[in-house]
């Protein structure tokens, strides 16, 4: 038995927890927020590029004078957005919250293997992401010089850049002490019997997305050294000799590379696409395999596709740099690559997609939500192609088909799955329901304006927009006939803040619930569901440990006398 | 219930868990160094002219450096072993060594760098002493931080040998792997910055 008997106050239970599910809730709570200020973001930037140099309404008078943004305010706005939703409300949602609170109840283990250092990294996130907000507070406002901090721009911006590569330092730290207990925990903690091919897909893809972070993110924090040393220093690894910015020479020694940031940057930051998208997989995978009844068809080919996927996201990092100027034989290879790394995604999406075949489907919110991250990442997947080739991508290069091809990724896709994953676990957290009429809301409307505000990013994409333009593109007379997009794609937004306004409600109302005393609601065959009480025990999480005789996802076995036979049944 | 193979291996891996954990550390301090090394490479190639290390840095004091360094990763595995062999003693006197060599580094790394101010030689002279500052700069925040763990399980953190000797025994032999990878760095260094 495992239950503590020593009383524990607010702080040391909630606060200063070494527990694997407090901190995954931690992570959870807190990264909700920074998607919600991310949007917000956004939903401010949507009106200047609907209705240019017009005041904004509500925020106007935080913004400057006369409540009209300025275009300095943009750009800031902008690379924050970028940075908020990918470092602070993405990944720790996905790989933070999801893999801290059920990979440990997966694998069937009381804990994960390092509880300090777990904790350790929620604080390095949350004192990481109060840096990077205080870069709205110091001379010349936050960074402005876009998510990806191209230099030279970047290393003559204002102080908000400096905020920004220190912030990034606590995250990369953050994420280090993360992924390095994924990985212990999967590789020495999991249950007996639980051998590599019992793991359920999460699991799986929590494990390779651990690896990608552990190998991708150092690079990015020797750049961020680098960068600090340009700005602070005085080095000039990123400037080149000769630069003159608005008529002034710059005051470098030179000889550098602004190239050099883009190849460290880029090898980050294309393994971080797969960050991103690979615990979705994991959650869709769960989600359908449990609301189709039936095994996921081609588990093998899935794990395989996934550790092929995480290996050649290391090589494809420069197809982000085509119009550089770094030489067509350097393209060539990295167009072969990225043509090669789509096979993977395909193939794990078709296994999701013929998974779905014959099977006697419950359309709950969880699985209207995994349903439609099947098309939409498709979207998103096949919209990349054409950027993935360098003939093509000189014309579509920063335009807003650009934007429209990732957010389809991130937005509709991963962001899906994540309130996919919100859904269906959380009878298991709370020990409660949500309520499905405002869950179906919130995915339909979701889903509606989801696709208002990105899909026509590709007709303003495809005419030349850019994607950096203050004003929308008023001033460009190739931009006038898909102007009017730009008020739909705004309004779109706006009401896409509305719809989740229904996961809020749903949220706080399910939690003043009453119990239902179910602890396996959805019929789940994994021992998260089958072996830990809603919600599990404190300290320790399963009664007795148990072990583990089947694979993942035994639905409907014939002659069995229910429809699911869970992991841990003997047999 | 205590989370398992915190002292003893998994029988199916042959590792205990803080093993493997400074292993994928280190995997990653790679992927760090490996970047600065690339940027160095990348930047040296695409330079008019890059001037070859020795004339600017002095060499004895680094070979001088590079003799410290090793020794006191003979010492720290010393130590190590010790503990293995119960000889407590002597592992203090090994931790202690192993802690004097580190200081000697950074005295001697003092004494360059002062030198290199008082020629007029900083940073931002040219990329060639940037990233050579970078680097070792870098190189001596893992030397420090090393020390700083060092000197825990050397002094305060030694009586957990009365309560958990196989646990403490670990964590000298954690300390040690990532010792020896900072002298290892060192090693690459040396030659790179120094000599080519």
């Amino acid at each position: 038995m495992s239950t503590d008997h020593h009383k524990e106050s607010f702080l040391t239970k909630y606060i200063f927890s070494t527990d694997h599910k407090i901190i995954g809730l931690q992570y959870g709570i807190t990264s909700l927020v920074w998607l919600l200020v991310g949007f917000t973001l956004m939903m401010i930037m949507r009106y200047q590029l609907a209705y240019p140099g017009n005041p904004v309404p509500i925020v106007g008078n935080l913004l400057g004078e006369g409540g009209i943004m300025p275009s300095e305010m943009y750009n800031s706005l902008g690379a924050m957005h970028g940075t908020i939703m990918i470092f602070l409300g993405v990944v720790p949602l996905a790989f933070g919250a999801f893999g801290n609170y059920f990979l440990p109840l997966q694998i069937g283990t009381i804990d994960m293997a390092f509880p300090k250092l777990n904790a350790a990294s929620y604080w390095m996130y949350f004192v990481g992401s109060i840096v990077m907000i205080v870069g709205f507070f110091v001379p010349g406002g936050a960074a402005n010089s876009g998510w990806t901090s191209y230099p030279p721009l970047s290393v003559t911006a204002t102080m908000g850049q400096t905020v920004w590569l220190l912030g990034m330092v606590f995250l990369i730290t953050s994420s280090l002490l993360g992924s390095i207990n994924i990985l212990v925990t999967v590789i020495q903690l999991r249950a007996k019997g639980m051998t590599w091919m019992k793991l359920p897909i999460f699991v799986w893809t929590q494990f390779i997305t651990a690896f990608l972070l552990l190998l991708a993110f150092p690079p990015l924090e020797a750049a961020s050294v680098l960068q600090l040393m340009d700005r602070l220093v005085g080095t000039s690894f990123f400037m080149p000799s000769g630069l003159v910015v608005s008529g002034v020479v710059q005051n470098y020694t030179g000889g550098g590379s602004p190239l050099l940031w883009q190849h460290l940057f880029w090898f980050l930051a294309h393994p971080e696409v797969y960050v991103l998208i690979l615990p979705a997989f994991g959650i869709i995978t769960e989600v359908i395999a449990n609301n189709t009844r039936k095994p996921i068809w081609g588990y093998k080919a899935m794990v395989y596709a996934m550790v092929f996927l995480g290996f050649m996201s290391f090589i494809v990092w420069a197809h982000h740099m085509y119009i550089t100027g770094m030489g067509t034989s350097i393209g060539a290879f990295f167009q072969t690559t990225t043509m090669i790394i789509s096979i993977p995604s395909v193939v794990i999406l078709t296994t999701l997609f013929l998974s779905l075949w014959g099977g006697s489907i419950r359309f709950n919110t969880p699985m209207l939500f995994a349903l439609a991250f099947i098309p939409m990442f498709g979207i998103g997947g096949l919209t990349g192609l054409p950027l993935g080739l360098a003939a093509s991508d000189i014309h579509l290069h920063d335009t807003y088909y650009v934007i429209g091809h990732f957010h389809y990724v991130v937005a509709p896709g991963t962001i899906f799955a994540l309130f996919a994953g919100i859904y269906y676990w959380f009878p298991k957290i709370t020990g409660k329901r949500t309520n499905e009429t405002l869950g179906k809301l919130h995915f339909f409307f979701s889903f509606i304006f989801m696709n208002g505000v990105f899909m026509p990013m590709f007709v303003q994409g495809l005419a030349g927009v850019s994607r950096r333009l203050w004003d929308g593109g008023e001033i460009y007379a190739h931009a006038a006939d898909v102007l009017y997009l730009n008020e739909v794609m705004s309004i779109s937004a706006w009401l896409l803040g509305l719809a989740q306004i229904f996961f809020i409600v749903n949220m706080i109302i399910s939690l003043r619930g009453k119990k239902t005393g179910e602890t396996n609601p959805w019929g789940a065959t994994t021992i998260d569901w089958t072996d830990t009480t809603s919600p599990p025990l404190g300290h320790g999480n399963f009664e007795t440990v148990p072990t583990v005789y089947r694979g993942p996802y035994e639905y409907s076995v014939p002659g069995a006398d229910k429809d699911f036979t869970p992991q841990s049944e003997k047999g | 219930m205590d989370i398992p193979y915190t002292v003893k291996d998994r029988p199916d891996t042959g590792l205990y868990n803080g093993k493997l954990g400074i292993w994928l550390f280190l995997g990653s301090e790679v992927m760090l160094f490996g970047g600065l090394f690339s940027a160095y490479v990348f930047l040296r190639t695409g330079a008019e002219s890059w001037p070859t290390g020795a004339d600017i840095l002095n060499v004895p004091l680094a070979t001088l450096n590079t003799l410290f360094l090793i020794t006191s990763s003979v010492t720290m595995v010393m130590s190590w072993a010790s503990l293995k062999l119960k000889e407590f003693d002597k592992f203090k006197l090994y931790a202690g060594l192993t802690l004097l060599l580190a200081a000697s580094f950074l005295v001697v790394k003092y004494f360059e760098y002062t030198a290199k101010f008082h020629h007029g030689l900083f940073p931002s002279t040219n990329n060639f002493l940037g990233i050579y500052f970078t680097l070792t700069g870098l190189h001596v925040l893992h030397i420090i931080g090393g020390m700083i763990v060092i000197f825990f399980f050397w002094m305060p953190g030694a009586k957990m040998w009365e309560s958990d000797p196989d646990r403490f025994t670990n964590r000298i032999e954690i300390v040690g792997l990532y010792w020896h990878f900072v002298d290892l760095v060192w090693i690459f260094l040396f030659p790179v910055l120094y000599l080519l």
